[in-house]
């Protein structure tokens, strides 16, 4: 089979079906139980470290 | 060490380039030789004179590295001023031909400058403001510096040089005729060396970040380099007819060449216009209402769709050609799917500001922001709407199109920009405030209502030219000539150009709010320096 028939076969069939199944399984997971509470810090990353850097080691979230 | 390293480097450079502009075949390549020529001799009397210094190690990792965005919000405000100039006089060469003056016939008339104009301001300023805000929201939302140390201003000089190479380019004639991919092949390889450069800073910082998280607005950010480099890359694929000119010849041809092009030119809308400036929006829309986003579920949702969807729908460009059906069909079905994920990044940037509504009423750098995003859903609706093959077949090379790009690059883009820049200015200069509130309201209502003329204008001269052009009479014949439709669109074109006049003085008056800003606003107070303890 020539390059171009091959990886059309494939594209609209393999390749399609897994990037459907990705994307599905994304908003599964966005909306897994629980979610909305493990959001809500990362949320608020903006309001954090505005003027500085976080230190080496530890104090991750003491600002917040 | 380095500086020799360096020095050897640049000296090579500078004399390569010199050969090249002795050896030069036309105009264009010659002056860009000279102008590398130049900028490498320059950094290398530069470096020379700073080696073999005394350095002192300081440990800069506890601040951030701001002085690159600093000058990244200046070249923004300065090319954003050239890039609209440019397309307001353009705008006035369509309805006064006069203005494409005899003594510049071949550099300075409307095909020559419409290239300029087009990448000056979305690579020019489009592109300065993404690379400054990417490395500021970056920093903030990773907890760490730049990764890279001088590597960002590698990054931003580079960047300046590629826009200063092809803007002489086009000037001369140096252009490979692909929409918004004009720069010809050494500009295009030059490129592609500052924007793995600036993946690997992006990349770096996100990788020694301290924040357990990516933030979304860094997923957008990245999709937008990573992409961009893919686009870039295939859509240049050319052979250079020799290496002292710059003249080449794409590897693709006939539709599959178009097709390539297409792919990348719909793209550099989604990813370059689109998903980097809404990794704006996800930073700088919170920032400004002092709330976090709306639904950060939707934010995830937004941007798997987006990138999943948006890269099928370049097709719909190329409608009643070559390309075969399925193809052309296929990219305007996945251009109405893309309704969903745009609508709701709308949704959700809009109602952050819920709760908060109020300050709509007392801070017009929310009110730009809400307009741009006001202007994102209105243009993501046009968009696909017009890749319907039936109303392309009305639409398409008709100045309607025209309308619908402004709509979204100067509503959408160019107001999150000034947005951002508002937001930015008063924090990078360390100022309390900006200057003038009440010019920044000046400078919305400008833009606003500029852009609302120049759109208006153009559909109506849009579908009037393109109803003028398919009227045929009883036997069947064409009823009006081209330059009919020309004539016709004569007052239209005069209020287009009125609308680009109020855009471009907003955005003077945008410079000398931000100049004022930075030399007159007082400084922020020095709080207490003592420490608490961690």
């Amino acid at each position: 089979m020539e390059t171009y028939s091959l990886l059309r076969e494939f594209a609209d069939s393999w390749m399609l079906l897994v990037l459907f199944a990705f994307f599905v399984g994304v908003v599964v997971w966005v909306f897994r139980p629980g979610a909305t509470k493990s959001y809500e810090n990362p949320s608020n990353i903006p309001f954090r470290h505005e003027d500085k850097p976080a230190r080496a080691n530890g104090a991750r979230h003491e600002e917040a | 060490m380095t500086n020799y390293i360096k020095l050897i480097v640049l000296g090579l450079v500078t004399l390569l380039a010199l050969i090249a502009a002795n050896y030069a075949r036309d105009l264009a390549y010659l002056v860009n030789a000279l102008t590398v020529a130049l900028v490498a001799g320059g950094l290398f009397l530069w470096t020379l004179r700073h080696t073999d210094e005394p350095r002192t190690r300081v440990d800069l990792s506890g601040e951030y590295m701001d002085g690159v965005v600093r000058a990244g919000v200046i070249a923004t405000c300065l090319w954003g001023v050239v890039g609209f100039l440019a397309g307001t006089f353009i705008a006035f060469q369509l309805a006064f031909p006069g203005l494409n003056f005899d003594w510049a016939q071949g550099y300075a008339n409307f095909g020559r400058l419409r290239p300029l104009h087009t990448s000056a301001v979305i690579f020019a300023f489009g592109g300065n403001a993404l690379i400054a805000t990417s490395f500021y929201v970056v920093q903030r939302t990773s907890a760490a510096r730049l990764w890279g140390g001088n590597l960002a201003w590698f990054v931003f000089w580079g960047y300046q040089l590629v826009i200063v190479l092809a803007a002489t380019g086009y000037l001369l004639g140096a252009t490979q005729s692909k929409e918004y991919a004009e720069p010809e092949w050494y500009v295009d390889l030059w490129l592609t060396v500052v924007w793995l450069a600036y993946l690997a800073v992006f990349l770096g910082t996100i990788v020694k970040r301290k924040e357990p998280h990516i933030y979304v607005a860094n997923w957008f950010y990245l999709s937008f380099i990573i992409t961009v480099a893919m686009l870039h890359v295939v859509n240049n694929l050319s052979i250079p007819v020799s290496v002292f000119g710059s003249k080449s010849v794409q590897v693709f041809s006939g539709v599959q060449d178009a097709m390539t092009q297409w792919w990348y030119g719909h793209n550099a809308v989604g990813f370059f216009l689109t998903a980097g400036f809404l990794g704006m929006m996800y930073y700088f829309v919170p920032k400004q209402a002092e709330r976090p986003v709306y639904s950060y579920k939707l934010s995830i949702i937004h941007f798997w769709a987006l990138i999943f969807i948006y890269i099928w729908a370049g097709p719909h460009h190329l409608h009643y050609t070559a390309l075969p059906d399925w193809a052309s069909t296929l990219g305007m079905v996945f251009s109405i799917v893309l309704w969903m994920p745009s609508w709701g990044g709308m949704i959700n940037g809009l109602m952050t500001l819920s709760g908060a509504w109020d300050k709509l009423r007392t801070d017009p750098v929310i009110r730009m922001m809400v307009i741009s995003i006001g202007f994102y859903g209105m243009s993501t609706f046009e968009g696909p709407m017009m890749s319907i093959r039936a109303v392309n077949s009305l639409s398409h090379y008709t100045d309607w199109t025209i309308g619908h790009v402004h709509s979204g690059a100067l509503g959408w883009n160019g107001m999150i920009t000034f947005g951002a820049l508002y937001f930015l200015v008063p924090k990078l200069w360390n100022r309390e405030r900006l200057y003038s509130l009440s010019l920044v309201s000046w400078h919305f209502w400008l833009a606003t209502i500029g852009i609302i003329l120049y759109a208006a204008a153009m559909w109506v001269t849009g579908i009037m030219e393109g109803l003028m052009w398919r009227e045929v009479d009883a036997n069947g014949f064409l009823v009006n000539s081209f330059a009919d439709t020309v004539a016709a669109k004569f007052p239209m074109y005069v209020v287009r150009g009125l609308g680009g006049v109020m855009f471009l003085s907003g955005a003077l008056i945008m410079c000398y709010n931000l100049w004022m800003t930075v030399t007159r606003s007082p400084a922020v107070a020095p709080v207490n320096n003592a420490v608490p303890a961690e």
